[in-house]
């Protein structure tokens, strides 16, 4: 472990490019992209830096700290603001940091004609911070803080426009959906609190060894609960479909390649609980495969580019939340596939963002159609990313997911065939949905809408979606030559004793298997889509209604969440007038009739003031004689 | 003569007094007729002072004369005063507090 004093600059520097230029306001409209992303830029600078520090330290210091304040102090219970960089940690700074980068640069064009540029830099600085501080927190509590942070820049970036109702009712539906997951996270901490005593990712390791399994599997499904609702995942998945109402840069940075991810890297980091809870691996395992499917599904009924590619981004992380339920094997597989599915699916949301940028923004594909031969470019890093995430060998697609698969299919008895098999159909259903994209959109003939010009996109667009698809080319190659990354995540996940578990299938098979699969799903949806396309989307069977509703996820909600919600804040409100404030107004009604009926004795004549205190006198005189008598 | 008879007119004359008070409407008669009332109780002070022989009731008598005084004169004043601004001594005309 190494200290340092330093690492906080890494979450400094865009907070405060942030913060300066919210502040500045319009007087930076002319250069606060450019300053954007100088800061992103440099952040990735030392974040290349402290990568490469990194690998030179020998093993046991590669990890550093950085203690930053003493947060709270209460009795023994001390938090400290400090940060951790460790093996881990670095792989999402660079993700973060260089895709971001990239996406600041892509959108200094693409957000060229929007009045609110600077705002919208702003806010993707700010997210870059939070989720930095994301990923470096050494404790649950810092990262909690960046998780609300990087949950408040996603909310704000979504409703970026929102002077569209829709779009501003999207912002909230993400932030309400991911309320219920951060519920999750926080009763973790306190779980981790009460139990442990501690809520460091150190502390927490340390007394998970002996620790209850009932402890170990509430905090298991309250972190995962806290995922699911970040990464969209079952039950908490319906928010994502919506969040692609803002601008597409924030879909690829932040809805594909980056906040989403944070479950991975939650599941990831508390390794060792689920390390010591199979129930809570169970769970997670369980989540992954039906999101893995749901995603899936849900992408072959969307004409919509930015949801189908939404689609396929919940059922990406469903597959890496597959593998970190596989035992400490599946972490590296995980992280291996977050980061090439990062740079894969920003390369085709970005591809998508400039084919929009090309039609008027349109993004209904059976408008497209023979978009290849006027925008080869995009056409080109586009198909590369389609070959990487429906796994072609050599792209990067390829090697993550098909050692998730394999993983899977490792898991033993039955529940490997299952997960394997769900995980083989997940890669078939890819292959189509993801050649239903390429098809319509590139191929084909033209269903442009009267007036649509379609042209190339400018080169400051261009080059980070080349940068990116050469990721999305070379990224998995390179990870999992010699295994690097599961030697290089070694130390963060334990995986020593990770070799175990008979093999079920060779990988030789495991991979002819998936491959053939994936023929099988793009053949089929060439077939399907390589005549006319209707620009009227057919009635379809009910399935296909059915998935293009989501199979039901907002119905499902209306129903079960939102109506009994309704009718029980009614009854509540029907109780707070007529019980609690009934009870105020009958205090009120009673004296104002007796105020009425008092008030004939205040005549204002004197004579019948002074009979009333003959009276008075009289009775006290009275009251006194028979008490006395 | 038995000495509680004084009692019973100083009572006699309190009730009168008090019985004025309230159904005259003349302010000078009601204001004479308070005098009564406090002139009652000046007997019954100084005919318990008699009864119990101690000079404390003659002493009260005196105070009672005093604010007495003083109550005349603050009060023909306030009867005066009325008089001149509406041209009539009757208390019923003087209820402007009701509103």
């Amino acid at each position: 472990m190494t200290t340092r004093t330093d690492l906080v600059y890494l979450i400094a520097l865009p907070l405060f490019s942030s913060a300066f230029l919210l502040l500045l306001g319009r007087i930076a409209d002319k250069w606060g992209h450019f300053f954007a992303t100088a800061i992103s830029a440099s952040t990735f600078g030392i974040g290349l830096y402290e990568f490469f520090a990194m690998r030179s330290r020998s093993g046991d210091f590669r990890a550093a700290t950085q203690r930053i304040f003493e947060w709270i102090s209460v009795g023994t219970f001390k938090v400290d603001a400090s940060l951790l960089l460790d093996q881990l940690s670095i792989c999402f700074v660079l993700l973060i940091t260089g895709v971001g980068t990239l996406i600041h640069i892509y959108s200094i064009a693409y957000m060229s004609h929007d009045r609110d540029r600077r705002r919208f830099f702003a806010y993707l600085n700010l997210f870059i911070a939070a989720m930095l501080l994301l990923v470096l927190g050494d404790s649950y509590l810092n990262l909690y803080v960046g998780w609300e942070g990087v949950g408040l820049a996603s909310y704000l970036l979504i409703g970026f426009w929102n002077e569209r109702p829709a779009y501003a009712t999207a912002a909230k539906k993400a932030f309400v959906a991911n309320r219920v997951g951060d519920v999750g996270l926080s009763l973790a901490i306190m779980i981790a609190f009460t139990q442990f005593g501690s809520v460091t990712f150190s502390g927490v390791k340390d007394a998970a060894l002996h620790a209850s399994s009932a402890a170990l599997t509430a905090l298991g499904a309250m972190l995962l609960l806290a995922a699911a609702g970040k990464s969209a995942q079952f039950p908490l998945q319906s928010w994502l479909g919506d969040a692609m109402a803002g601008p597409t840069p924030v879909s690829a940075l932040i809805h594909a390649a980056t906040m989403v991810t944070a479950g991975v890297y939650l599941i990831t980091r508390s390794n060792f609980i689920f390390d010591a809870s199979s129930t809570a691996r169970l769970l997670v395992v369980i989540v992954g495969a039906i999101t893995l499917l749901f995603g899936a599904i849900v992408g072959t009924a969307k004409d919509d580019i930015k949801k189908a590619l939404a689609a396929s981004t919940m059922s990406q992380i469903g597959y890496m939340i597959l593998a970190t339920g596989l035992g400490p094997v599946g972490y590296a597989f995980a992280i291996m596939h977050l980061l090439t599915h990062g740079f894969f699916k920003a390369s085709m949301f970005l591809g998508a963002g400039s084919v929009m940028h090309g039609m008027n923004d349109e993004v209904n594909m059976r408008r497209y159609g023979g978009l290849g031969k006027v925008m080869p470019i995009t056409a080109v890093t586009f198909g590369l990313g389609y070959l990487a995430i429906i796994g072609v060998p050599p792209f990067a697609g390829f090697y993550s997911k098909d050692k998730i698969i394999e993983t899977a299919f490792n898991a033993g008895g039955a529940r490997g065939i299952l997960l394997g098999g769900a995980a083989l159909l997940g890669a078939a259903i890819t292959a189509f949905y993801m050649t239903r994209v390429v098809v319509l959109t590139f191929t084909g003939q033209k269903r442009w809408a009267d007036g649509t010009h379609p042209h190339e996109s400018p080169s400051l667009m261009l080059i980070p979606i080349i940068l990116l698809s050469v990721g999305s080319v070379a990224s998995g190659f390179l990870l999992n030559k010699g295994n690097a990354l599961v030697h290089w995540l070694a130390p963060v996940v334990d995986a020593s004793g990770a070799e175990g578990g008979a093999e079920l299938f060779k990988p030789i098979v495991v991979s002819a298997l998936a491959l053939g699969v994936v023929v099988l799903g793009v053949l089929t949806a060439v077939l399907k889509y390589r005549g006319t396309v209707p620009v009227e989307a057919p009635a379809g069977s009910p399935l296909t209604r059915f998935a293009r509703r989501d199979l039901g996820q907002d119905d499902f909600n209306h129903r079960v969440l939102v109506l009994p919600g309704r009718a029980i804040t009614k009854s509540l409100v029907g109780m707070d007038f007529h019980f609690v404030d009934g009870i105020v107004r009958a205090v009120g009604w009673t004296l104002s009739y007796l105020s009425l009926s008092l008030k004939k004795v205040q005549n204002g004549y004197v004579r019948s003031y002074a009979l009333l205190m003959t009276i008075g006198a009289i009775a006290l005189l009275a009251t006194i004689w028979l008490v006395t008598l | 003569m038995d000495i509680s008879n004084y009692i019973y007119l100083s009572a006699i004359l309190f009730v009168i007094g008090a019985i004025g008070v309230v159904v005259r409407r003349n302010a000078i008669v009601v204001f004479m007729c308070v005098e009564l009332m406090l002139n009652a109780a000046n007997l019954a002070f100084v005919t318990f002072s008699r009864i119990n022989g101690d000079l404390g009731g003659q002493i009260a008598s005196f105070f009672t004369m005093v604010v007495a005084a003083c109550e005349v004169v603050v009060g023909l004043a306030i009867i005066v005063t009325m008089y001149r601004s509406r041209r009539s001594a009757s208390v019923d005309d003087a209820s402007l507090l009701q509103r």
